[in-house]
């Protein structure tokens, strides 16, 4: 390792780093803005200057950039000298001559790096007498918040929407001071990961706009550590909360997961929590179909009374914890419990373990996505099912680039560089899906097949690379497969993706299939099978593959066998079409629903209690990689709302029910289920329990500048409440306690002395970008290749549960229902939050040119979907395969459609589109073109 | 004595383009066959040895500037040879003379540049302005194509190579040649960082080399004398000619073919004619806008790269621009300093704020709003952008060197500005 | 998201600009190489570059508007509004400046009634700066159309503007 010296002090430094890497991994306090972690350094800002000497008789130096200088061995640098030292106060002067110095009313105020980097430098007394420039701002959506005059031109928002993000529209625009980071026009940012901007910019050019309408200072937020519940990949957040009120949602850096950026769904998508339809009281319905409410003890005695009385039957919850459905499964017993899965789904989620079970091939995090030199896409619209991991594909994509990088000896650092050198050249990522997909632009081949030929696609592929003579396929179908087989084999670390996104069984066995013959081939292959929710992995694992389905207990409830079902936060009508959930519903006399929100489910039931959200509860999640991550509760759940795990254990202490005796904690919850569901074993190493202690003290949610304690309820009575404490967790609701070097999974917030802004995360890392030193939180349950089978599994493939029509042969007139999953719409919580839900708008059919001309319909024309399941509105979409009509899955008036129905479609006359709401903010300055 | 003037022996008194077979009656195209009857290797052994430096400005060594461009290319992939006609430097008139007078002259160079490097394509990147240039090159390329001089297997030797002119959109910072190659994929002009260089990582990522017009108009006029030829021609350590221009108020202002190192005298005071009637000289610019000030003590120096970096300034283009005692220095100096703060890309921090900065505070000095601390302010931004390696790319620090310089030899006359809270040259400066 | 959708309300270009754009493309490894030329090709034949024209070319060559924005706004001959029929570009450098460009601003100014930027009522002519013309021993130059101007005096103007002299 190369030891390098600053300010006369020698220092053993990481090979391959640059020098401001170097200062940072050192804990030296050397200022920066251009530079980041996840995007490398250009040498823009300046910022980040040392001086050089040539050797020790040199007395001058010349100033070097930190970012721009590789560490070499016996390199004399000054970081602390005057030189260094006026230069970088002189960079920030410059970069302030225009600001507008709008702290006090900027949303970045408090958490900004230019203000931390101002104080750093020493930067006091301005010189400039001179105008400031101006910009006009510009509508960016409902997401994202626009202030040009306070950018300080560091090329981070474009370099990462552009360069790392893959989005088009954003884009310096002008020269000189002049420059203004934009749209072409005002408008919606496009892509699906725009809200990282917030994180990116260094100060308050694009801030959360919903934190804006919101707005708390980061100092005043209380947190604690969580995991997005918006898809199975599990994001490590860090929502902040005041007033009981969930302020906003940043990225709790994850190296293998999620490294520094999060999706818009996971980001803006958790305000359901602030919800006016949350459920606060329980509720009883009355005779005349009205709701009572209740007081908690009252409605934990009448749920007991009921479960005491009846025939229990369960349905858990694939969005919330191992946690509380355990408790509901011991609470009902395990032959009358389903997990909650719509039936085909749950076919498909068993599947989407049992193949990760059984194949040798590596399950990969994120970071291991990231490294991938090849990749085949099958079925699976990763952008919108499990944004995360397209944003991994985009870098993998990169991976070519960095090979031609190695040959010219560049670091990978060296971004600018790298990507003048490999220009569009990139790693191969081949698609096939049901239509086009966000990533297709980074793809060098993509191809739209109805489910069955994606399939046997991948099939052809998996064939092709064990040397068989693959099963006939139509031309250019069988030399595609023979192109594909061939890029994977020459890959070091190929990728095969799919999932549970397209609906189809066989296509996840085929890539399944290809990922195995690759490893046979003796490759270091790697399979990616996404599922949908925060937690279908557990429940797959907690239920298993023998578990009920919905459809077995409403037959078993309709025999009388089964007559009180409680449903564990779980909105059934989203499980099946209404018909099916009614009757279901129906064939239970009472029927006890646990949930956050009012929903058609809560308003079916004859108990609604109050649960908790993500945010207010501790509990488990199992990610789509089957990593055991651990959320805590943010803020105490106000009125009467309970974890479900409360109110479920409570309830089973009430039915003294035995299997309760023990369980006193919600750690002895997830003790007990990791004791009795061999899957699950591994759970209670997601985090520490609540005896962690660091150094002797907990964790504090709130920062150490948390101010207005004692004025915060000064309205209702000047004495401050006890705070509470915390009974279940390590971490404590005040800002006592010691937030560092504790294990990962504990960490509430970054914050540290001059560091003020997320930039701060590098001193909870043992380098920049590196993993924290706490660790990486969550704990794998998976382990390739444990119980590989050499066969390859045959995936059951759920028939389609239309009523309407089985047929699996789609022939005139008739179109198989293929799901279009959207980021914005198709999860149930996010569409809850007002700012997605203005990006979702209402359902769609997409059907392509040639079927539309057959249905004699235009793009904005209304069809009618079977017989009465749905009548939506028109988009015509000339790479929708054949035969097939996709539909967005999860958008309002889709409920009734079911993956891979075959249906009829017909012409809607007369159909108008609803009135939607185009933007709830818009219009509010002049706007416009940029000047 | 008749002096050997290769680069404009085809530039008549009317300046009217020579055209291809008035070309190659004088001699025309003989160093192209020379060429292709060498090896590659060779070509670049007499480019080396002949001492060429770049005349863009740098003045970086040719030879070797080429010798870094790899020659085993496995892949196959292109590499490339760009002609920087992208003439903006304030002061700066001699390529512009090449252009439209000769420009076959700079094609024949071209063509025995690409064929040292093995490049297959070339560009002329010319600014958008030199429109008549333009469409004499163009004309003059297809001339070649028809005549066998490029394209497919040129004259029978196997070495293929493409030229096409690219006309520039505006912008300056396009003659910086790395600026140049983001311009020329199309993307907004930026510098890039070095390393990597040009020579292994340059237009679309591929190997590539950026030569001034009077550079590459040079390249066969030495293969085909010799580098103990071109050596001869220069009066001093540097060899070649060199064009030398004078703007400004001189008798005769102008450009001419001179022996390189000819003395600054000789060409102010013979050449141009010397100070206009009514006029002294106080300073000027030795090579362009962004080199420093030299003063009349500097007159009997050497026009060299050697002679003039030791005097504390550059050699630049060798196009020299007159600071007359009617003119005065601080509105000269923020005249540039408006220009260069109106050209900067906007990448880096100390260029794209430091000289708007710089240009307000001499322009409040120039108006009467000066203040005693306006000079500490230009002199800590002299130090703050003038090096390089502070920015991104050379623009800056050139724009610092007329200001330093300035503020050494001609301090009074910017403190005059603060104590009389007027310029003593009256409002605008300039007459 | 309407962005995308939006194909049918941007014009065509012209056969005669889809020819010339092709041709550059003919000799470029990606079409959005050729912006900076598809630009001027336009610019050529329409005088400017409007927002409607930008999304179109930006369609063409296969990126998106923002992006060619970002490169049409970076670039000084890039005329993001409209000008007049023919635009004068003064000289404003060093050499020029020396030999009373600003001067000539003023004659400039005075006879057509345009400052810096602006564009004659009659729609004739738009007054810009440009750098230097590289014409420094002509000093002051400046361009009016195509065509260079050296030596001028405020005696030439009226020459070479004719009879917009005195309108204004």
């Amino acid at each position: 390792m190369p030891v390098i010296t600053i300010d006369g002090v020698a220092y053993e430094v990481q090979q391959g780093q640059n020098l401001l890497e170097s200062c940072l991994s050192l804990g030296l306090d050397l200022p920066y803005f251009c530079w980041h972690p996840a995007m490398g350094s250009i040498g823009a800002c300046r910022q980040c200057a040392l001086v050089q000497y040539q050797n020790a008789e040199d007395t001058r130096g010349r100033i070097v950039m930190g970012c721009m200088t590789p560490v070499t061995d016996g390199a004399i640098f000054s970081l602390a000298g005057d030189k260094a030292r006026h230069f970088r106060e002189a960079i920030v002067e410059s970069l302030m001559l225009n600001h507008p110095h709008d702290c006090p009313v900027c949303a970045e105020g408090g958490e900004c790096h230019l203000q931390d980097m101002t104080v750093m430098v020493g930067h006091r007394d301005r010189h400039y007498r001179g105008r400031k420039n101006t910009h006009r701002n510009q509508y960016l959506g409902p997401l994202i918040n626009h202030e040009m005059n306070r950018c300080i031109t560091c090329y981070r928002c474009t370099r990462y929407y552009r360069d790392y993000a893959g989005g088009t529209d954003l884009a310096a625009m002008a020269a000189h001071d002049h420059i203004y980071f934009g749209r072409h026009q005002e408008g919606v940012l496009q892509s699906e990961f725009a809200g990282n901007l917030v994180e990116v910019c260094p100060t308050g050019v694009f801030t959360d706009k919903t934190l804006v309408h919101d707005y708390t200072r980061k100092w005043d937020l209380q947190s604690a550590p969580s995991v997005c519940v918006g898809c199975g990949v599990g994001c490590n957040t860090l929502p902040g909360e005041r007033y009981g009120r969930l302020k906003r949602v940043h990225n709790r850096f994850n190296a293998d997961v999620n490294g520094y950026f999060l999706c818009d769904r996971g980001r803006f998508g958790a305000g359901f929590v602030n919800s006016e339809n949350a459920l606060s009281y329980p509720g009883l319905r009355e005779a005349d179909g009205r709701y009572r409410a209740l007081d908690h003890h009252d409605a934990l005695h009448r749920m007991a009374e009921s479960c005491a009385r009846g025939k229990l039957a369960g349905i858990g919850s694939p969005r919330t914890s191992v946690e509380a459905n355990f408790l509901l499964r011991e609470l009902v017993g395990s032959q009358n419990y389903a997990p909650g899965f719509s039936d085909a789904e749950q076919l498909l989620v068993n599947l989407a373990l049992e193949l990760q079970q059984q194949s040798p091939a590596v399950i990969p995090d994120i970071s291991t996505i990231e490294s991938a030199d090849a990749v085949l896409v099958l079925g699976e619209d990763v952008t919108n099912t499990a944004p995360r991991i397209a944003l991994a594909l985009r870098q993998s994509v990169r991976n070519k680039a960095y090979e031609l990088a190695a040959d010219l000896k560049l670091e990978t650092w060296q971004d600018a560089a790298i990507r003048n050198l490999a220009q569009d050249q990139r790693s191969p990522l081949f698609i096939a899906a049901v239509a086009d997909t966000p990533l297709d632009e980074v793809a060098l081949q993509r191809l739209s097949l109805a489910p069955d030929a994606i399939a046997a696609l991948g099939r052809a592929v998996a064939d092709s690379i064990r040397g068989n003579t693959p099963a006939t396929l139509a031309a250019p179908l069988d030399t595609l497969a023979r192109d594909i087989a061939a890029a994977l084999g020459a890959a070091k670390r190929p990728l095969v993706i799919s999932g549970t996104g397209c609906a189809s069984a066989p296509v996840m066995c085929a890539a399944q299939a290809v990922a195995n013959a690759l490893v046979d081939s003796g490759k270091q292959a790697m399979l990616c099978l996404c599922v949908p929710e925060a937690n279908s992995l557990g429940q797959a694992m907690l239920a298993g593959p023998q578990a009920p389905d919905l459809e077995q207990l409403g037959k078993r409830a309709a025999s009388g066998e089964l007559d009180t079902l409680v449903v564990l936060e779980n909105d059934l009508y989203r499980r099946g079409s209404r018909a099916r959930i009614n009757a279901l519903l129906e064939a239970f006399s009472q029927v006890i629903v646990l949930d956050g929100l009012d929903n058609d489910t809560t308003s079916a039931a004859t108990l609604a209690l109050p649960a908790a959200s993500f945010a207010e509860s501790e509990g488990t999640l199992v990610s789509l990689e089957g990593r055991a991550q651990r959320y805590f509760p943010v803020f105490q759940p106000r009125d009467e709302r309970r974890p479900s795990w409360v109110w479920l254990l409570a309830c089973m202490k009430e039915l003294e029910q035995p299997q309760a005796h023990a369980l006193h904690h919600f750690d002895d919850i997830t003790r007990a289920c990791a004791a009795q569901v061999p899957a699950l074993a591994g759970i209670t190493a997601a985090a520490p329990d609540l005896h962690y202690l660091n150094l002797g003290v907990k964790i504090p949610r709130q920062p150490p500048r948390y101010s207005g304690r004692t004025a915060m309820r000064a309205n209702i009575s000047v004495h401050e409440p006890k705070q509470r404490e915390d009974e279940e967790t390590a971490l404590a609701f005040t800002m006592e306690g010691l937030n560092r070097n504790q294990p990962a999974a504990l960490l509430p917030w970054v914050w540290s002395p001059g560091w003020n802004s997320n930039q701060s995360v590098q001193k909870f890392q043992t380098h920049p970008g590196g993993p924290l030193k706490g660790g990486t939180a969550g704990v794998r349950l998976l382990h390739p290749g444990a119980q590989h089978s050499n066969g390859p599994t045959q995936g059951q493939q759920p028939g389609p549960l239309n009523d309407a029509d089985d047929s699996q042969n789609p022939q005139d007139g008739r179109w198989q229902l293929v799901p279009r999953q959207r980021i914005f719409g198709s999860d149930e919580l996010s569409a809850l939050s007002p700012a997605i839900a203005e990006l979702a708008g209402p359902g769609y059919i997409e059907i392509n040119a040639v079927d539309a001309a057959a249905l004699g319909v235009t793009p904005g024309a209304g069809v009618h979907v079977g017989d009465g399941l749905a009548t939506l509105e028109v988009r015509v979409n000339d790479t929708v395969a054949a035969g097939c009509a996709g539909f967005s899955i999860g958008l309002a008036g889709t409920d009734n459609l079911i993956p891979l129905a075959v249906v009829t479609l017909s012409r809607a006359e007369g159909w108008r589109p609803r009135p939607q709401i185009i933007a709830r903010d818009r219009g509010t300055g002049p706007g416009g073109t940029h000047v | 004595m008749s002096l050997d003037l290769p680069l404009t022996r085809n530039v008549r008194p009317d300046r009217a383009p020579t055209g291809f077979d008035a070309y190659e009656a004088n001699g025309g195209y003989r160093g192209l066959r020379a060429a292709i009857g060498m090896s590659p290797a060779d070509c670049l052994q007499i480019v080396k040895d002949s001492n060429l430096r770049g005349r863009g400005g740098a003045g970086f060594p040719t030879g070797m500037k080429w010798s870094f461009v790899p020659m085993d290319n496995p892949g196959g992939g292109h590499k490339y040879l760009i002609c920087n006609a992208d003439e903006m430097e304030p002061g700066t008139f001699k390529d512009r003379l090449l252009l439209e007078c000769d420009p076959h002259q700079l094609i024949e160079g071209m063509i025995c540049a690409a064929y040292t490097i093995q490049a297959d394509v070339a560009y002329i990147f010319i600014r958008a302005e030199y429109h008549k240039a333009a469409r004499l090159l163009r004309e003059a390329i297809a001339v070649c194509y028809d005549k066998g001089y490029l394209g497919r297997d040129i004259l029978g030797s196997g070495y293929t190579l493409d030229m096409q002119v690219h006309s520039s959109a505006g912008r300056y910072i396009c003659g910086e040649e790395t600026a140049l190659i983001s311009s020329l994929e199309g993307k907004r002009a930026n510098p890039r960082a070095k390393p990597p260089f040009p020579q292994v990582s340059g237009l679309w990522g591929r190997p590539t080399i950026v030569n001034n017009v009077e550079t590459l108009c040079n390249i066969h006029h030495i293969i085909e004398r010799g580098a103990d030829w071109f050596q001869a021609l220069g009066l001093t350590e540097d060899a070649g000619t060199k064009l030398y221009g004078v703007s400004g108020r001189v008798k005769n202002p102008g450009c001419w073919e001179l022996p390189m190192g000819t003395p600054i005298r000789e060409i102010i005071e013979k050449h141009a004619g010397g100070m206009a009637d009514g006029y002294q000289l106080r300073g000027f610019l030795p090579g362009g806008g962004s080199t420093d000030f030299l003063t009349p003590d500097h007159l009997d120096l050497a026009m060299d790269y050697g002679t003039i970096g030791k005097a504390g300034s550059r050699m630049g283009t060798g196009t020299m621009i007159i600071l007359d005692d009617k003119t005065c220095p601080v509105g000269f100096v923020k005249n540039l300093m408006e220009f260069f703060a109106r050209e900067s890309c906007g990448f880096c921090t100390p260029c794209r704020d430091g000289l708007p900065w710089s240009a307000q505070v001499l322009d409040d000095i120039e108006s009467g709003r000066g203040q005693a601390e306006d000079m500490d302010t230009l002199a800590r931004q002299v130090e703050f952008i003038g090096a390089i390696g502070n920015t991104h790319c050379a623009l800056a620090p050139g724009a610092m060197e007329p200001l330093q310089s300035a503020l050494k030899y001609f301090r009074e006359d910017f403190e005059r500005h603060i104590s009389g809270s007027a310029c003593p040259w009256c409002d605008g400066g300039a007459h | 998201m309407s962005d995308r959708n939006d194909a049918a309300l941007i014009p065509a270009l012209s056969a005669i600009e889809l020819t010339e754009i092709d041709a550059e493309i003919a000799h470029v490894p990606y079409r959005s190489a050729v912006a900076i030329d598809a630009l001027k090709i336009v610019q050529a034949h329409r005088g400017w570059v409007s927002d409607e024209s930008l999304r179109a070319i930006a369609r063409h060559l296969d990126m998106s508007a923002d992006e060619l924005d970002g490169v049409a706004t970076f670039y000084n001959l890039i005329y993001r509004r409209p000008v007049g029929d023919r635009v004068i570009l003064l000289c404003n450098s060093i050499s020029c400046w020396i030999k009373g460009c600003e001067g000539l601003r003023e004659q400039i100014t005075g006879q057509l009634g345009v400052g810096l930027g602006e564009t004659t009522a009659d729609n004739r002519y738009t007054l810009l700066p440009v750098t230097c013309l590289g014409a420094c021993d002509k000093a002051p130059v400046m361009m009016v159309g195509d065509e260079l101007h050296e030596n001028v005096e405020a005696l030439s103007l009226q020459a070479i503007f004719g009879d917009s002299g005195g309108d204004k």
